[in-house]
Order: C-alpha cells, then structure tokens, then sequence
C-alpha cells in the first residue's frame, strides 16, 4: 500500500509541473501502459492473499481513477494553453473599416407622400390616382371652370395641342371628377400626385406635387371640413397645438371656399410651426361647388361634402427645413443624401410618423 | 388693388384703427398683400458729406472721393466734377438707386480701374434744375447735421394691396371695399354725394351700337364736355393716382382712372374734335388696323368689338383707346365713355392680342352694368370742376335693360353648409349691408342680387356670402370619423411603395426628377414611342414629354459625375409616356449604377459594375415584391439603349408576352453621345404595369409549409457545351428531369480556354437531391445521376466532362 501512495504522490506531483502534450503521454504509458507502474500492480492482483485483495483492489482503482482525472485534466488544459497561444497569433487590427455597405435613400416627396397617406388612412380616406395627362375638361370645365372664367389665368398651363384640349394637369383635383364619375357616393379620398404649371423661379418649379382631398355624403359640413384639416396638420407636424386660420377665398370648384393659414415664428433663423403670431398660407379648401357634382351626376340636394389641395413639397420643406424647392427635383447627389430617408423608415401610425 | 386708408375713409364711415381694417379685410376674403409706405424710389438718395478728395491714378478728370454717408464706414466715390472738394455737402445715390433724368440704375463699378460705390448727383440728374455743371452743393447751415439722411421728404401714406379673388369685380374699386367692411360692421357706407345740376346742352355726336352677332357691347352711355383747358391734376388727385402706384398724365387722364379705382367704372375720354361725325360700336373686320395708347399697332381679326367712327377704328371697347382720338394738353372738347362690355367677349379679344390693362381685367371679370350714369356724373362733375367745360346730357343707347337677377334662397342651407346656425335677422343685415333686396318668405328669401355681383347665381353663393362676414371663426371644429370606406392602398398602389422601398434599400438614392425632359437625350432612349411635344415648355431643353426614365437620369447622373462622384446608384419610379391622351403612361422604377464595387477598399479587390449587378438588383427586387424566382424567364433581347451582348429582359413566365423588366450595360454609344465618363454604367427598368398581381396570397403561402427530413445528397457535373448553349436551358433541363428529387441548382463554374474546343464552353452545376418520401439509396442516386447526364447529352448536345 505504501508503495501505491509513493506512485500516486509522484506522479500527480509530476502532472503538476510545467509539461508538454508528449510528457503527459510519456506518463500516462509510465502508469497505464503494457509495463506500467498501475498495470502491474493489477496484475499482481492474483497473487495476493484473499482477505487483503479486496482492500487492495478498492485502493488501486481510486488512484488509478484520480491519477487518469489528472491526466485528462492537464491535457485539456495544455490544449487550451496552446489554442490561447495560437489565438493570441491571429489577433487582426479590428479598427480596420468593415466591409462596404450601401445605404439607399427614398426622396422626401415619396416620404412626405407616405406621411400623410398614413395621416388620412386613419381617418378612413383611402388613395386614388389619376393620370398626368389632362383634357381640357376634367382639368377644367368640369370643376366648373369654363374657358371664358379668369380663374383659369391663374393657372400657367402646359398643352399638347394647338387646340389647347389635351395638358398637363395643373392640379390635382381632377382626380376628384374621375373618381366620383366612377362610383358611387359616399366618397372618401385623397389623391397625391405629380402636377405641372409653366411657371419656373425661385419659389416656383414647372412641376411640383399636390395632394388632393375629397369627402363626400350626406351630411358633410364645413365643421367637418376644419376637423379634418385640424387633424391632419396636427398630425403631420407632430406637435400637440396649432394655431389655424381659415381665410375665405375663391375656387371655382368649392363654395364656399378658403384658404388656412398656419402659426408660425422664427426661432434661431428657423421656423418653428404651431405658436407664434406670423401666418402661412399652407393649402386652399371648401365645399364642393354644386356645379361639380351635377357635372358628375352627383345629385347636389342629397350629397355635399368638401375638398382641399395641398401642395406636398412645400408640406416637407416646412418640416424637414429645406430652403429651396428646385433642389428637390434637381438630382444633387449631396442633397439626396442629406435629405433622403433610410428606406426602413416607412411612416405609420404605430411606429411614428418620422423618427 | 391699391389704395390708403384716407380714400377708404371717403367711402366708409369708421371710428376703427387701421390694423382693425387691415384685419377684418383679410377676415372677409379680400387678402390683404401688404400694407406699407410705397417706395418712390427716392429714399436712395442721401445727404452726404465728401470729407477727402484725391486724384485718379489714370485719369486726370477724375477725383476719388472719400464720402460719408452717415454709416460707419466712409465710401469711395470716383466722381469727375470739377467742385467735388473737402468738405463739400452733395447728394449721393448708392448703388441700385435709379437716376430720375435717364431712369439708369447705378451699379458698384470700376471707372479706369478704380471701384466706385454709387454716384454724387447734379442737380439735372435728380431733376431738380437744368444744372448740370458739377454736383450738387447744399448750404452748410441746413444740411450740416443730416448726413445720411434722406434728401427727398416722403410724405407718403401708406397703401393698402389686396389680392383680389376673380370673382369679386366690386372689390376692384375702393367703394366696393367700403361696402364689404362696412357689412362685416367696422363703419358706415357713405352715400355718393353727386351735384347732378341740370343738363341743357345736347350731345351731339350720334352714337350707335350695331346688331352684329355676338356683339360685345351692350351699353354705351357718352356726354360732351366742352370748352375745357387740360391741365396738370390738383395735389390731392396726384396723390391718389401716385398711392395706386401709377404716373399722373393729366388732369382728364387721371379723373377718368380715379373713376375706375374708386367706383370700378372705368372710363375713357376721347378728344371729341379728332372724331369724325358719329360713334359706331361695331365688330372689327379682318386686318383692320389702329394704334393704341400703348403705341403699338394692332391688327384686328373678324368680330371683335372696336368703336369706331366715319375713319376707321377709334379704339378696342373696354380694352385700351387709340391714338388717333387721345385726349392731350391741349384738348378742348371731350366726349365721355362710360360702358358696358361683355366678359366673354372682352377675354377673347385680349387673349388673342395679348393686351392687358386695367380697364380689360375689369370687364373682363364684370363690371356693374347699372353704374354707367353714376360714372359720368362723377367724371364729368370733376373735369368742369378741374378743367372747366359745360356738361352735356347723357346718351345713353343700350341693347339690353341688364336687370337684377333674382333667386330664392332657403334658410336652412346656410346651417346644412356650414354646420352652424345665424339669425334670420342677422341674415337679413348682412345681405341688405353687401346691397342685396331682401323679402322673407316663411322659410325662403326672395333675393335681389345687386347688379355689381355678377358672380352670384345661386343659393350656395349666398351662403358664402353670409359665412363669411360672419366670420368663418365660427365654424366649429368636428372631430374626424375614422370609418372606412375601401382599404387605404389598392394592389397597385402597394406594388409600387414596395418596388420604391425596395429598390432603395439595395443602395440606390431615389430621385424624382421632371416628367418631361430635352428631346435631344430622349430620342436616345424613345426606342419606336411617339414623341410628345409640348407646346408652351418652359425651356427648349425641356420640350417633350419623357418616353423613358433613363433620359432624365443619365442627364443627372452626368452632373453628379461632373461633380466628383464616381460610384452612383440613382433610381425613380414614376410615369413615362406612351401618348397624348389620358392614361396613355406607364409607371417604370428605373436605376442605373455607376463606377466601380469595392473602390478603394483595404480587403476587397474593386471591380466594376456589370452586368450581373443590374440582373441580381432587378430579380431580387421581384423575389421581394412577391413573384417566384423558380418561374422567371430570362432572354437576351432588350431595347438598344443597352449594351447588345450584356444585356437582357426578364419574364414572370416563360408563356408571359411582355417582359417586366430589362436590366444590363448602358450601350457604350450612348455614354460617348453623352459625353458620360465612367468606367461602367449598368440600369435596369421594371414595368409596374406589366406585374401581374400575385395570384395567391401570402397567407396562403405560408399555410403551405413543407419540408422533408430525409437526408439530402449533392453531386457536381461538369458539362461542355457549345457556346450558344444557355445556362437557363441546362438548368431547365435538369430541373423538369424530376421536379421531386432535383431540389437545387447552382452552377459553380464556367470556364472557356485550354483544354475545351474553340467554340465549347465548360459548365459545372451542383444539383442536390432529395426525396420527401425516403432516404435515398446509392442505388437510387446513381440512377438519377445517370439520368441528368443523358438528358443534358441528348437534349443540349453536350458532353459530360471527365
């Protein structure tokens, strides 16, 4: 027996020294081996005497167990050692650019488009669109605006034809004419859109973006009419007040009509929507004419309702703080950069309008 | 429309403060534009003081002199008259001043290369005396304490401008204005004070309206003043005439456009001595001729209402007068016009002869048909005043009586429009207050719509009137329902934000660029659509419609390169078109890509962009949108914009007619045409309308979920085939062997070069294999093997490579 405890107190003595993967192996055939040390002593198991075999055989088989443990243990720690070391080798200077991504951008017209559709989904409005080319009639006439009326002067118009029949739309209202000749009331749309006026400087582009509104039943009023807008420009503005004015004026398509005006100050050299004592003029609206609907066998004694146009360029610039609306159709790479939004950032109701 | 305060007082009774006025106008619906001191363009000129003088280094005439003009920092003036010295108090305009003399406008220039900031005046040059020797020099003891001063006192009062809707004629006079505030309860409309002494001359000039078809006029009312002595205006009348922003002529001049400005009733004067016998309102005849007031001659078409005597065209009615019978210094003897002109008539007119005047922008809106002898009486009650001269009594010759319109307006619209409730007396107030003759009938009103309004005709027009001098403050604010009537976005409209986004996130920046564009690039890329002119552009560049959306983006990709980018990826969804009428355009996402992948990458090697870029763009932005890669079709024509060998057009379906989309290398021709320095340039169209909506739907997809557990096994083969053998055809091939067992293709490798035949190309495919039944035994996969390797050989002619 003392001769066993010599063996173990050796050997694991030895295990604890500083060793290589081959010296553990060198030990481990010293101990376990054909002739090793615990081998042997096995084998003289047989030749022992019965009543001291037993204790022994139980002796031997712990050390051999706890001499094996430390062998595995101290060859998973060389290997971890010498992985360590390896690893330590490779290390790579990791403040090194990563790989390229790109970053798409989407314009602001497309995100401003996408605002207020999810502004005007949640009050029940759905879209509808219309085609870029006009006739005479759906632009005009039917939106009760004869060629013989003034009111046409105001619109720089684009044609196609010498006849002055086929243009480019100068609004977006006729997407009112063809949606109501199309169904039936009620109607509840916008309809965002490009538009086109033959008119070009500093504030003013040859082509530009509106968005119409309609709603009509049977009892839309002008009361309903502010709520809307109210609602909208709330929203879209994201802030919690918002001083309104509605201004009477003059379309030929609603009546009445008129124009809101919106609070706003200078702060810092920017303005700041929703306070302040200065006004601005953001989108003109009314009651559609009676004229309108008869033009679209819509029976004026049992359905009214109002409409609005408002321009979505200038919509973003208040927002988001651009200057110059030629900018937004001029293609600078910079500028797209700048004020493009990352094409993860899909407004909606849920996660925000903007972050 | 201009006008002060003070004339507004004429017409108005009122206790209020300006800005009250100025408020409750813009309330009312007449926008106020703006509200200040009109310049007179002679606030640029200062007192000034020239406090050093030195001599022209390259002209011996010239002075440079050191000027203060009461701001901190002394200017240098180059200055040529001999009495600019040291201490010397002149006048000085600055730069942008307009010299009164010759109406130049002074700008910062070099005179023989010496900067001079603005200019000393002559007394000449400010049209002050005829001196013209030297500058001006101003006396010491007045001037020596008001440098940087204004030499001109302005003592004018402050204009109001409106912006004045098209449907409010009455509003382009100052009386209509009082009217409208005084019914919206700031004043009192005064009445028209009118001395109307009894009449016993005649007027002698005969007037006659013809009954030509579609005349334009309808009433023609003409007095004779005789015996008066044309003059400069009295102060009070330039005042007026200078506060509307216009340049008193003469006193007959001026009272016949005060006339107009005040009661919107205008007026022309002729000189009654140059009219030869007798007035006739007629239709023109073709190429009549006349020269207008604004001294250009004017070619008359068919049917255009001129008045005209024994000679020929005295001027166009309600347009503009002619030369031939102007009033001058020197007239004697004046006939009056005061008219009736219908609107249509008179835009069309206008329209073709491209003349705008006040007078013409007044009939043209409506003038009030009942105002002809007030005008008159105004007129010429001030010219006898002013000018002297004995009235005539009015003729009046008119084909139509041009009576109230009547309507009946029921009281409940007003609530039903409006959504509140007003008074039927208040109603009755504010109707009566803008002029209207009121009877109540139980529920109804009988209306009497004053003549001055010719825009209203039916009820709704009457409930715009009240609501708005009530005050649209009193329109309550609803709360917006949130029912729905149909989904927000229809397939279309979700397919096309889906594409955007899409699009964008592989990198590209979406513009959005103008729908029509320069023919010139267009032609380029119009393939065999029709060319959409457009008649008025707005520039020649910007002629035609957009046949494609690459005209546009290769025009800004060019100026980002010329800008110092190289790498660009740009796209636009939006409209190109087919035609001229409605509907005859297509919504296309297109993107281009430009430069290099990778530029100056420290782990990357760069290369540049080709043709496999625009393809994996374009079809992973279909896989995205929906469509299933596994039924795309892919052939090698496209349009010849792209580069012939490197290009292609994809299919939702092999069966499917139109392509979807045609993606590949810009042609190299093109780049050349447009002079575009890249070292590559890949695009690819996507035709939204060409994208068929998906016929089964996402959830039901999804409720499809299938998978085999049974171990899958991937064998490689390498295939030579003739060049013109496509990979798409190899792997249709093999795929329709066994759609159950063959789950995948990939090709791994294709090689040309040693150790294959000159026109042989190798191509290496791995097909891994699967059942969902079974593990597949060796035996089972060496009979598949077998199988792909002879069909390939058989069906494409190609060998299987050892």
């Amino acid at each position: 027996m003392s001769d066993l405890k010599k063996i173990k107190d050796e050997y694991l003595n030895k295990l604890d020294s500083d060793l290589n993967i081959e010296s553990v192996n060198q030990i481990k055939t010293e101990l376990f081996g054909k002739n090793g040390q615990i081998s042997n002593s096995f084998k003289s198991l047989g030749s022992l005497p019965t009543d001291e075999r037993k204790k022994f055989a139980s002796d031997l088989n712990s050390i051999k167990d706890e001499l094996q443990d430390k062998i595995n243990s101290k060859l998973q720690e060389i290997e971890t050692q010498e992985i360590n070391s390896k690893l330590e080798n490779e290390k790579v200077d990791v403040t090194l650019p990563e790989r390229e991504f790109s970053r798409g951008k989407i314009h602001p017209v497309s995100q401003v488009i996408d605002e207020i559709s999810s502004i005007f989904s949640e009050i029940g409005f759905s879209i509808e669109e219309g085609p870029d080319i006009e006739n005479e009639h759906y632009n005009f006439t039917a939106l009760n605006t004869p060629d013989n009326h003034p009111a046409r002067d105001m619109h720089d118009t684009f044609y196609l034809d010498n006849n002055k029949e086929l243009l480019l739309r100068t609004h977006t209202s006729p997407v009112q004419v063809r949606t109501m000749l199309n169904g039936k009331p009620p109607f509840k749309i916008i309809a965002p859109g490009r538009t086109y006026r033959s008119d070009s400087d500093q504030t003013h582009s040859p082509m530009f973006h509106q968005v119409e509104g309609l709603h009509i039943d049977k009892d839309i009023n002008m009361g309903h009419l502010k709520g809307c807008l109210n609602y909208f420009i709330k929203s879209f503005f994201e802030v919690d007040k918002i001083k309104m004015r509605f201004r009477p004026s003059h379309f030929p398509f609603t009546e009445p009509s008129a124009e809101v005006d919106i609070g706003y100050e200078i702060k810092d050299g920017k303005i700041v929507i929703g306070e302040g004592d200065k006004w601005l003029e953001i989108l003109g609206c009314g009651m559609v004419h009676p004229n309108v609907l008869k033009n679209v066998k819509v029976n004026p004694d049992k359905y009214q309702g109002y409409a609005f146009g408002i321009g979505i360029d200038r919509l973003g610039m208040l927002k988001y703080g651009i200057s110059d609306l030629r900018a937004f159709f001029e293609t600078d790479y910079r500028w797209l950069n700048h004020f493009g939004f990352d094409p993860l950032d899909v407004p909606s109701n849920y996660r925000g309008l903007s972050r | 429309m201009k006008f002060t305060i003070s004339w507004l007082k004429e017409h108005l009774d009122t206790q209020k403060k300006d800005n009250e006025l100025i408020e409750k106008l813009t309330d009312i619906g007449l926008e106020v534009e703006s509200f200040e001191n009109v310049s007179s363009g002679l606030d640029s000129f200062k007192v000034a003081k020239i406090i050093n003088t030195e001599q022209h280094p390259n002209a011996d005439r010239l002075r440079i002199c050191d000027v203060d003009i009461g701001l901190d920092n002394i200017v240098k003036v180059v200055c040529g008259a001999q009495n600019a010295k040291k201490d010397l108090l002149t006048i000085y305009a600055g730069p942008g001043s307009i010299i009164p003399k010759n109406n130049m406008k002074l700008s910062v220039s070099k005179i023989r290369g010496v900067t001079s900031y603005g200019m000393l005046c002559s007394e000449s040059e400010l049209n002050l005396s005829n001196e013209s020797e030297g500058i001006t020099e101003l006396t010491a003891s007045k001037y020596s304490d008001k440098i940087g001063k204004n030499f001109f006192k302005s003592n004018t009062e402050k204009v109001v401008d409106l912006s004045i809707t098209p449907n409010r004629p009455d509003c382009l006079g100052v009386r209509g204005i009082a009217r409208d505030l005084a019914a919206a309860g700031v004043g009192k409309l005064k009445k028209i004070s009118l001395k109307n002494k009894k009449k016993i001359r005649s007027q002698k000039i005969k007037v006659s309206i013809t009954k030509d078809k579609n005349q334009g006029c309808t009433v023609f009312g003409s007095c004779l003043i005789e015996g008066v002595t044309n003059k400069e205006s009295p102060q009070w009348l330039k005042e007026k005439i200078i506060s509307l922003g216009q340049k008193p002529i003469s006193a007959i001049v001026d009272i016949t456009n005060y006339v107009m400005f005040d009661l919107n009733r205008p007026l022309h004067a002729y000189d009654a001595d140059k009219i030869d016998k007798e007035i006739i309102v007629r239709n023109s005849k073709k190429n009549e001729i006349f020269e207008a007031l604004d001294n250009k001659e004017y070619k008359l078409d068919n049917d255009m209402c001129v008045i005209s005597d024994k000679s020929g065209v005295l001027g166009l009615g309600g347009i503009i007068g002619g030369t031939r019978s102007g009033t001058e210094i020197k007239t004697k003897n004046i006939l009056l016009e005061s008219a009736y002109f219908i609107p249509r008539s008179i835009r069309k007119t206008s329209k073709l002869l491209n003349i705008d005047t006040d007078a013409k922008f007044r009939f043209e809106r409506g003038i009030d048909p009942q105002s002809i002898k007030l005008g008159l009486s105004k007129a010429a009650e001030l010219i006898s005043e002013i000018c002297g001269g004995k009235i005539s009594n009015f003729d009046i010759q008119q084909t139509d009586k041009h009576e109230n319109n009547k309507i009946k307006f029921n009281i409940s619209l007003f609530e039903k429009i409006t959504g509140f409730k007003v008074n039927d007396n208040e109603i009755i107030k504010i109707l009566t207050d803008l002029g209207f003759e009121v009877s109540k009938k139980k529920l109804e009103f009988d209306l009497k719509i004053p003549t001055w309004r010719p825009d209203i005709t039916q009820p709704i027009d009457i409930v715009e009137e009240i609501v708005r001098i009530k005050g649209y403050e009193n329109i309550e604010t609803l709360q917006p329902e949130k029912t729905k009537i149909k989904d927000t976005l229809n397939a279309q409209q979700k397919l096309f934000h889906f594409l955007q986004r899409s699009v964008a996130s592989k990198g590209y920046f979406e513009t959005v660029t103008w729908s029509f564009t320069d023919s010139k690039i267009n032609k380029i890329f119009k393939e065999n659509l029709k060319e959409i002119k457009i008649i008025n552009p707005i520039s020649s560049d910007l002629d035609v419609l957009r046949n494609s959306i690459f005209t546009n983006l290769t025009f800004y990709l060019k100026k980002n390169l010329d800008r110092g980018f190289k790498d660009i990826s740009l796209f636009e969804i939006g409209p190109i078109f087919k035609g001229s009428k409605p509907g005859e355009q297509l919504t296309v996402v297109g993107a281009i890509k430009s430069g290099k992948i990778s530029r100056l990458n420290w782990n990357e090697k760069d290369r540049i962009v080709d043709v496999f870029d625009a393809k994996k763009d374009v079809i992973q932005t279909l896989v995205e949108a929906g469509y299933d890669r596994q039924s795309f079709f892919v052939r090698d024509k496209s349009p010849s914009y792209y580069h012939p060998g490197k290009s292609g057009s994809v299919y939702l379906d092999k069966d499917e007619i139109d392509p979807v989309a045609y993606f590949g290398e810009i042609h190299p021709n093109i780049l050349k045409k447009l002079d575009i320095k890249t070292e590559g340039l890949v695009g690819f169209e996507i035709y939204m309308d060409y994208l068929s909506e998906n016929k089964t739907k996402l959830k039901d997809l999804k409720a499809n979920f299938e998978y085999s557990d049974y171990q899958k096994s991937e064998r490689d083969f390498a295939f030579v085939v003739d060049k013109s053998v496509r990979a798409q055809d190899l792997i249709e091939i093999i795929s329709s062997i066994d759609k159950n067992l063959i789950r995948s293709i990939k090709i791994f490798d294709v090689y040309e070069g040693e150790n294959i035949p000159q026109d042989k190309k190798s191509i290496a495919l791995n097909v891994t294999i699967q059942s969902s039944e079974k593990t597949l035994e060796e035996s089972d996969l060496e009979k598949i093997n077998k199988l792909i390797i002879s069909t390939v050989e058989t069906k494409s002619g190609a060998k299987i490579r050892s």
